[in-house]
């Protein structure tokens, strides 16, 4: 057993250690050239303003603190459908919320407001419910995990031509912002987005954490939760909720990002070598956060000073991965029970 | 004096409120096990899935102890009864103790970690269960049987007074049968634990059951004790079975006689006419047997095989009544076979029948 917990700290102390590295790589990176003087002198002394603390900080920020409530919202999912291949976007949960966000600042753009973080947030969440809904709809009829997978997709098409027709019709001025967004990318978090993000996700990520008891029991299959004592209707409400407002946050400030939720998962999984929740929560949450630091780092200097869309490059390294998931448990396997 | 645990009152199960099985009326009470049977489809694990609330009462009440149990917490119940269900999990990374752990849940504190003390219950219900060297392995990479008994130890840990087990020797050889269902009755025995459970195996269910509960159509056709439930006829009739026997002593299937006029005549006798008994029902050859006694090893499977059985008295030598109806029918019969080498005084005359088949020779070997 103690064998156990020191390999946990062992993994928990590198992640940390990568996240801090990635985060000051991040910082560092970029058009403009700074020592590591600079950086640390900077860093001392904040100012919210300049390239440092008003442009990369936040950015920076975003990206970890984003990326790791995407890795938590994809295990939460695989969890409640017992299958390593759902996530918030292939499962099209991600799109519903693109599709919402997209349609509330077309029509405040047009009015000439701008929206808050909490209506954008809202507006995430209310598309994020409607695509669960609709998932939720199948998957009672849908018996193979890949068929639901491929459900999803199809949805988060339909979502994505929606918003392609909404953004065709916006003011000109409004589509090149919208554009990015839509495509993914950390670029322009204001601090007060930071707040409200910390708030949103720490939030949701104490509730999540506070829930691990009764998800290592799902995780045994709903009939043995049950008979250990999870009330099944309140925990499945639960488990939707949470994962539902993370990933509604994450698409509400970045747009729609793929992958993220199920690659991190995964290879958390495969360092600390367990599947329990409470060890499986706040390391998803690092690994989330670090995997995503990578791939906008990647995507802010392969090209530079193009930015590439964060979508891209987190499918690069993403993809795969779930094409390794699929075809290794053979379509994947739906809990047995009905 | 018989204390009651699990009681179902007047219980109706079904699907969507559509009564599938009704008016159950079960009583369980400590240290018993109580064993549903029936066919295929009739609701077996409908009643279980009720009791352990996984399906919603359409109607009655299941109390545990005197209580009933829809007025009970998740947290009550879960420390009063516990499951052994048929469904496969596929719980990642787990490790056999975690598994096994899984069941201290309704003990452990907000964040289910566990105390010294849920971890020596661990290791004595993995132990009980004789799994204790599994410990370690990964659960998903252990045999069928192996997996039961991890699961039976999970149930064990939650330290339950009533154990619903749904077919928990499905999957499993011979041997891993017999080994989960001597573990069960020990921990019966041990903890005065009260378990319910459905099996397909009558040999088993009529060994290890202490009542037996049959289902069939709409509602439970038949309860009480196996001496009672378990009769030849009540079986065949109760699965629907037209073909083939049931044997209620040793509680095993014998397969359907071939018919038509007797071919081949058996002289057999304590055991060993059993053998060629089979391989000729196996041919398809119709055959008569005799002299034997009726509480010859010989005489159930001759009687349940054979198109006609010539038939002697306990503990009488063979009649000359016997002899003679054995001759008759013998000299119809193109062929003899008799796996007998020695005879005794009780059955002298059979030697005789050899004797005269030999003299015709009609006698062979199979």
């Amino acid at each position: 057993m103690k064998k156990v917990w020191i390999r946990y700290c062992a993994c928990f102390a590198l992640l940390a250690a990568l996240l801090v590295v990635l985060l000051v790589w991040n910082v560092r990176a970029g058009s403009v050239d700074f020592t590591w003087g600079e950086i640390i002198a900077a860093l001392l002394h904040p100012t919210g303003e300049g390239i440092i603390w008003g442009i990369r900080l936040p950015r920076v920020l975003a990206a970890a603190i984003l990326g790791g409530a995407l890795s938590v919202s994809g295990f939460l999912l695989q969890t409640f459908f017992a299958n390593p291949i759902a996530g918030p976007f292939v499962l099209g949960i991600s799109s519903g919320a693109k599709l919402t966000v997209s349609l509330v600042m077309v029509f405040l753009l047009g009015r000439g407001a701008t929206a808050g973080s909490l209506t954008l947030i809202a507006a995430a969440f209310a598309g994020s419910m409607l695509s669960m809904g609709f998932i939720l709809l199948l998957s009672r009829r849908v018996k193979r995990m890949s068929m639901l997978v491929i459900s999803g997709v199809m949805i988060g098409y339909i979502c994505s031509a929606i918003t392609d027709f909404v953004v065709t019709f916006a003011d000109d001025s409004n589509i090149v912002n919208l554009h990015n967004w839509s495509l993914g990318s950390f670029s322009g978090t204001s601090w007060d987005n930071i707040r409200i993000i910390s708030l949103v996700v720490f939030v949701s990520l104490a509730f999540t954490f506070l829930l691990s008891k009764p998800i290592g029991a799902y995780q045994m299959g709903e009939v043995y939760a049950r008979n250990m004592g999870v009330n099944i209707r309140r925990f499945r409400v639960e488990l939707i909720l949470l994962s539902s407002v993370l990933s509604a946050c994450v698409t509400a400030f970045a747009g729609p990002i793929s992958f993220v939720g199920i690659a991190a998962p995964h290879l958390i999984k495969g360092l600390f070598r367990t599947a329990r929740p409470i060890v499986m929560i706040p390391a998803c949450f690092l690994g989330g956060a670090a995997f995503c630091l990578g791939c906008d780092l990647i995507a802010r200097t392969a090209f530079a000073p193009t930015d590439m869309s964060i979508s891209s490059v987190t499918a690069v390294f993403g993809a795969p991965i779930v094409i390794y998931l699929m075809v290794s448990r053979k379509g994947g396997r739906m809990k047995e029970e009905s | 004096m018989r204390e009651i645990y699990l009681r179902t009152e007047d219980l109706s199960v079904g699907y969507n409120g559509r009564p599938l099985i009704r008016e159950i009326r079960l009583e369980l009470g400590r240290g018993e096990i109580m064993t549903l049977i029936g066919p295929n489809g009739a609701g077996k694990s409908t009643i279980l899935k009720s009791i352990i609330r996984q399906l919603e009462l359409v109607g009655g009440v299941v109390s545990l102890d005197g209580r009933d149990m829809a007025k009970l917490s998740e947290r009550d119940v879960a420390r009063r009864m516990s499951v052994l269900m048929t469904g496969q999990i596929h719980p990642e990374l787990m490790t056999c103790e975690d598994v096994a752990a899984t069941g201290r849940y309704p003990y452990t504190g907000r964040l289910g970690i566990l105390t010294r003390e849920d971890r020596q219950i661990v290791a004595q219900c993995l132990a009980l269960v004789h799994a204790s060297d599994l410990a370690d392995r990964d659960f998903s990479r252990i045999s069928d049987g192996q997996r039961q008994r991890v699961l039976l130890a999970r149930a064990l840990c939650q330290e339950p007074e009533v154990l619903v087990l749904d077919e928990p020797t499905s999957f499993l050889d011979i041997r891993h049968k017999l080994e989960l269902l001597a573990i069960l009755k020990d921990m019966v025995r041990q903890k005065q634990l009260a378990v319910v459970m459905s099996l397909h195996e009558l040999d088993l269910a009529q060994k290890i059951s202490d009542y037996v509960v049959c289902i069939r159509g709409d509602a439970v056709e038949r309860q009480g004790p196996p001496e009672e439930i378990f009769t030849a006829d009540y079986m065949m009739e109760l699965y629907g079975a037209a073909r083939g026997s049931y044997n209620a002593l040793f509680g095993s299937l014998e397969l359907e006689a071939a018919r038509g006029e007797p071919e081949v005549f058996v002289i057999g006798g304590g055991g060993a006419g059993i053998p060629v008994y089979r391989r000729l029902q196996r041919q398809g050859i119709p055959f008569a047997a005799g002299v034997l006694h009726e509480n010859d090893l010989d005489f159930p499977v001759a009687q349940a095989l054979s198109v006609r059985v010539i038939p002697e008295k306990p503990f009488q030598s063979v009649g000359e009544a016997a002899f003679q109806e054995a001759a008759a029918v013998m000299a119809r019969c193109r062929r003899v076979v008799c796996p007998l080498a020695d005879f005794g005084p009780m059955n002298e005359k059979n030697r005789l029948l050899r004797q005269a088949a030999e003299q015709a020779g009609k006698l062979e070997t199979l």
